[in-house]
């Protein structure tokens, strides 16, 4: 199992976890996996299929945009960050 | 005459002459030696002469001036120590060597020719700055790099608050301040730079009191208004790194752009409840903004800290994160966050980090910038390019 790290804005659709376990081979699996648990997670993360331009998507330090994409394998031991764009500062 | 340098007679008398005739001596060539110390001497000398310092010059006249007949023209501060150097290297058969009597504040004054450096450093910034002069990455160049520095804070709020304090703390000469809002009650729990008594002052002029109040050298520049497209260059242009504390990504993409275009540095923070990222934006040197997120995204994904709620500490850690990363930026130092986007999640106490590339295809900074061309050269010359 590889572990999924949440960002703080989308772990109202996980049960405010912030880490995840999730099975597969391939990133595309990890997040069907995750999405079967966590239904509400697909529309934030992917976009008719795709990955949402607004969020980006590492294997371990690795922006899959710059591997493989959907396709880039993703070991047992490896950590995947879902990272939104975050807009955050304080006035 | 050479006869008495071999024979230890009793000491020839040393030739004494006033300013003025040093200053004819100095015009008809003879070879001007300074005898003061190093010290004195970075304050200042006479172009063309040879730093020997008393001490030294009867070890180190024969390799400075082989020939023994060359016309020597000696001076220190006043004349005491020229004197005593002339009658050493008499001693060991200069035959031709004059002793300046006189100051070289006369000399000055005379219009004799002079060569002072820049002054670095005042004896009061000596004493405020020194646990910064003993690093050696800083030292005396690096605190003066520093005063002379402009940095450009986005947000005299949550994140703006820790960073513009220690930037002013350590010398920063010039800090300006983006920020059209007024202080609130709720801003205290975070914004340090504000105060219980002034609520409802305008955030710019409450951080320009608490900043002068801790370093009265440092000039702060209020903009008292919001960062957008009309304004942003006119704000960015004189500064040489920017700190990007907003709020909204309207604001973040038209700072990036407007950054990308005048080579500016930005040092970007954002916050959400427990969790921080930090990032450096060095334009064509490494990402930008919109190189990590081409597009904006609706405005739904950002819930604001009104919204949202964050952790006092958090900006306070994630802004001092962004100060670090200005004084690398500023001095040319260290590796900085170009290119790596590093998060940090207080609930955990732990860092990560993830690589950031440079997108060939980015709107902004790749392949086909609209900006290739609208560089300003001085616009990075106090930042060392990564």
């Amino acid at each position: 199992m590889s572990s999924v790290r949440i960002p703080p804005v989308l772990r109202d659709s996980t049960d405010g976890q912030r880490t995840v376990s999730a099975s597969g081979a391939t990133v595309a699996q990890i997040l069907e996996d995750l999405f079967d648990r966590y239904p509400a997670l697909r529309a934030r993360v992917t976009e008719d299929g795709e990955l949402s331009q607004f969020v980006n998507v590492y294997v371990n330090d690795r922006d899959v945009r710059y591997r493989d994409g959907l396709d880039t394998e993703v070991g047992p031991d490896d950590t995947v960050i879902l990272l939104p764009a975050m807009a955050g500062g304080v006035r | 005459m050479t006869d008495q340098t071999i024979i230890p007679t009793a000491p020839q008398p040393i030739r004494e002459v006033s300013v003025d005739d040093a200053l004819r001596l100095a015009a008809d060539g003879y070879r001007i030696i300074d005898v003061r110390e190093p010290l004195e001497w970075n304050g200042g000398h006479i172009p063309g002469a040879t730093l020997i310092p008393l001490g030294d010059v009867v070890e180190r006249i024969e390799a400075a001036i082989p020939d023994r007949s060359t016309p020597l023209l000696v001076h220190c501060a006043a004349g005491a120590r020229s004197g005593r150097a002339v009658a050493r290297i008499q001693a060991l058969g200069y035959t031709n060597a004059v002793s300046m009597r006189g100051t070289t504040g006369e000399w000055r004054r005379l219009g004799g020719a002079w060569e002072a450096p820049e002054p670095l450093l005042t004896p009061e910034q000596q004493r405020r700055y020194s646990r910064q002069l003993l690093i050696p990455e800083i030292g005396q160049k690096g605190q003066r790099r520093l005063l002379d520095a402009k940095v450009l804070i986005i947000g005299a709020g949550g994140l703006g608050s820790p960073a513009a304090l220690y930037l002013a703390a350590s010398g920063i000469g010039t800090i300006g301040l983006v920020d059209d809002d007024v202080v609130d009650e709720s801003n205290l729990q975070r914004q340090v730079l504000h105060t219980a008594d002034r609520v409802g002052v305008p955030k710019t002029e409450s951080a320009r009191m608490t900043l002068n109040a801790l370093n009265p050298q440092t000039t702060i520049v209020e903009h008292r208004e919001r960062l957008s497209g009309d304004n942003v260059e006119r704000l960015i242009a004189r500064y040489d790194v920017i700190i990007d504390g907003t709020d909204n990504f309207d604001t973040r993409y038209v700072l990036n752009d407007a950054a990308v275009k005048l080579r500016k540095p930005v040092v970007h923070g954002s916050i959400y409840r427990w969790d921080g990222q930090v990032t450096s934006f060095v334009p064509f040197a490494g990402p930008c903004y919109r190189c990590m997120y081409p597009t904006q995204p609706p405005e739904e994904l950002a819930p604001s800290c009104a919204v949202a709620g964050v952790l006092g500490v958090l900006p306070g850690i994630v802004g001092l994160l962004q100060a670090d990363e200005v004084f690398k930026l500023l001095l040319g130092v260290g590796e900085t966050l170009a290119g790596r986007l590093l998060m940090f999640d207080a609930m955990t106490t732990t860092f990560d980090e993830v690589k950031v590339w440079r997108d060939p295809e980015c709107p902004a900074c790749g392949e086909h910038s609209p900006y290739l061309e609208a560089a300003a050269p001085a616009a990075q010359a106090t930042v060392a390019a990564r």
